[in-house]
């Protein structure tokens, strides 16, 4: 797989169109890597010129920063701003929503200034220039409802690149009763991933992933890492891990094309 | 002439105003302890906010039903108020139906007034019928028992009194039924005094007249103590609400400087620090006056609705958060904060601070910060902003983050993920 790191292409003189923010999730977790890789593989398909940082990237102090970790984030943002403004970056696309709205919203203060992009609406760019083709291939026909994940809908008003991907690969797209600007958090964010839930009835998870069973989907897309890990928890947790898929953005559309 | 009534009316209505002026003064204070934010830039998106949000409603017809409910009794509000003036201008100077020189028009205003006077009525039924009958959930939480229940209960039925009054006034002034135009609800209650004196009408419609007003400026002085402060304070409240995108937290500008000194090679560790600056300031929140002043203003125009909660994921979950009632405390909180500071001059310290003697850490853990409660409400009240600066004070100045979270942010803090795992192998999905 050809993944170019900015170490790499600065050694021989080339700057990248933009800098593919792997994040954490997308570097270590064993379902979000394939996303990951589902995207470089559109990425090379559409002959983008892209660099990602490798293991000059670091978290980007989302997590502790919902935490409450003032600190921490600042220090993860500042040696992250270091890097990025050494290589001259001047576009990001990410697939991960917290490192989008907090590469976004929360670098340029502290001096991180870039085009910061989630990947779907990349690829929704990388479309209308016509870079890429999306055909129905095997999608087409199929239910897909799309779970909004927060820090991409509320947090940053992103609800139409999504659907309009989907709607591309000639799927019936279904909505859930709470989508868009009234969309259920799928129970990780605010660094809810990393502990266990307070006492409560339910998880939120099952909450979200009923509230998508109802829909009675083929397929749940989701542009997050980590919604992806709580709905598959959710799926799991309903026993319907034969019947429906949890299947990222990037994922579908590479998967349409049997990239 | 007699002029015993209009010197009592006068009387009445500085004691009703001048009552009112001095509590707002104090709810002023109270929302000047909080700490400065800087609110004053983008004043034309700012009034264009207000515009739409405050004035136009726009957020409170996201639930239909009860949002153009809400525009009746809103509209009533706002409009009747004319009908109030007039009220004040006969009390004083002993006129009666000062405006009716208006002839055609003055006919179709309180025509005008009659019907909207009705839908209100009709429609504060509904709401009393929403809580009551239906108890429609988001209504009976937890923290709606007592006071806050009692507090919602007392506004309908005061709005049920006032309007029956107007109705009732209208209905028994037998110069303007005579007229009979400008009274297309009022005629159909006038019946009902067809059988009885002149003299027992007038004393009816006067009994009626007084009431109104006196009604009038209890409520007006009742705002103070009750949630229902937002038909003032939706204005300010949407007019300095936050304009960025709403997953941007604020950077706390108190740690860019320490960080920045961290990260600077040429600092000197072993400076002597300069006298002259200021003590390091405290992070995140403990009390209300470690919260902006914005999220003070925040509390008092929270009309304890609970969309908020109804749309928390946790809440939803059964989980003790209720954003609503973190708005709540806050409130609590600061007014007796307020309260000491009458009763001594100045804060006193009193044992107590919002975090734990009102919002416990259970409640703050359990937020996903996913802005549900803050998209929902119709006032622009932001109560993702007070947990978090909650959560600050717990992790920055206490270390009483859960132990998950601690071990998350060692992770983050050792090889730059909040997993074990090495920043070294970041790359290695590459190849596998």
């Amino acid at each position: 797989m050809n993944v170019p790191t900015m170490a790499e292409m600065t050694a021989q003189g080339i700057q990248p169109d933009v800098l593919f923010w792997v994040g954490c999730a997308g570097s270590f977790d064993d379902r979000a890597k394939k996303i990951t890789k589902a995207f470089v593989k559109i990425l090379n398909k559409a002959n983008v010129q892209f660099a990602v940082l490798g293991t000059e990237e670091s978290c980007t102090g989302d997590p502790a920063k919902r935490a409450g970790n003032e600190f921490l984030f600042q220090m993860q943002a500042m040696t992250n701003i270091e890097v990025l403004n050494a290589y001259e970056v001047k576009k990001i696309v990410t697939a991960c929503p917290h490192c989008f709205n907090t590469l976004k919203n929360e670098y340029p203060e502290l001096g991180g200034k870039y085009e910061v992009l989630h990947h779907t609406e990349f690829l929704k760019s990388l479309l209308d220039e016509g870079k890429i083709t999306i055909e129905g291939g095997k999608f087409k026909g199929k239910r897909i409802t799309f779970h909004d994940p927060c820090y991409l809908g509320r947090a940053n008003d992103v609800y139409e690149a999504p659907r309009l991907l989907i709607e591309k690969l000639q799927a019936e797209i279904v909505e859930m009763k709470r989508c868009k600007t009234n969309g259920l958090c799928c129970g990780a964010g605010g660094a809810q991933m990393f502990k266990d839930a307070e006492k409560g009835n339910k998880e939120i998870n099952v909450e979200r992933t009923e509230e998508a069973l109802e829909t009675k989907p083929n397929i749940i897309a989701t542009g997050c890492p980590f919604c992806n890990t709580m709905i598959t928890d959710g799926i799991k947790a309903k026993d319907q891990e034969h019947s429906v898929e949890v299947m990222d953005i990037a994922e579908l559309i590479a998967n349409a094309e049997d990239l | 002439m007699n002029y015993i009534d209009n010197i009592a009316f006068a009387i009445l209505l500085i004691i009703g105003i001048g009552f009112f002026v001095k509590n707002s003064k104090k709810i002023v204070r109270n929302i000047k302890l909080g700490k400065n934010i800087d609110r004053s830039d983008l004043p034309k998106e700012r009034f264009q906010n207000m515009l739409k949000i405050a004035f136009g409603q726009s957020k409170m017809v996201k639930r239909p039903i009860a949002g153009i409910l809400h525009i009746i009794v809103y509209a009533g509000f706002i409009i009747i108020n004319i009908e109030v003036l007039e009220i004040i201008i006969d009390g004083l100077f002993g006129t009666h139906r000062v405006f009716s020189v208006l002839g055609g028009f003055y006919s179709f205003l309180i025509g005008s007034f009659e019907i909207l006077a009705f839908l209100v009525l009709a429609s504060v039924i509904i709401f009393w019928m929403r809580r009551m009958v239906l108890q429609i959930p988001r209504f009976w939480n937890k923290e709606m028992k007592g006071w806050p229940k009692n507090d919602a209960l007392n506004i309908l039925y005061f709005e049920m009194v006032l309007m029956s009054l107007f109705l009732l006034m209208n209905a028994t002034d037998n110069h303007f039924q005579n007229l009979n135009v400008g009274n297309p609800i009022s005629q159909y209650i006038a019946i009902l005094f067809q059988e009885s004196s002149f003299i027992t009408v007038n004393i009816i419609e006067r009994t009626a007249w007084w009431l109104h007003i006196i009604g009038i400026l209890i409520f007006l002085n009742y705002l103070y103590y009750s949630k229902h402060l937002h038909i003032l304070l939706a204005f300010p409240n949407t007019y300095f609400a936050n304009l960025k995108p709403q997953g941007q937290f604020t950077n706390l500008e108190a740690v860019t400087n320490e960080v920045k000194l961290m990260m600077d090679p040429s600092a000197d560790p072993y400076a002597v620090p300069d006298e002259n600056a200021a003590p390091p300031e405290k992070f995140g929140a403990s009390d209300v006056a470690d919260l902006n002043w914005v999220q003070l203003m925040n509390a008092y125009t929270c009309t304890e609705c609970g969309r908020c909660t109804a749309a928390c994921p946790a809440n939803i979950t059964g989980k003790e958060l209720s954003p609503r009632a973190i708005m709540m405390k806050t409130r609590d909180r600061l007014e007796e904060v307020g309260k000491n500071i009458d009763k001594n001059g100045k804060f006193i310290d009193d044992g107590k601070q919002l975090l734990n003697d009102y919002i416990t850490p259970e409640e703050i853990w359990a937020c996903t910060s996913c802005n549900a409660c803050v998209e929902e409400c119709p006032v622009n009240i932001d109560p993702l902003s007070i947990i978090i600066d909650l959560r600050r004070y717990l992790v920055m100045e206490q270390s009483a983050a859960p132990q998950e979270l601690n071990s998350m942010m060692t992770n983050i803090e050792n090889n730059g993920a909040p997993w074990q795992y090495n920043q070294m192998d970041r790359l290695n999905w590459k190849d596998e």
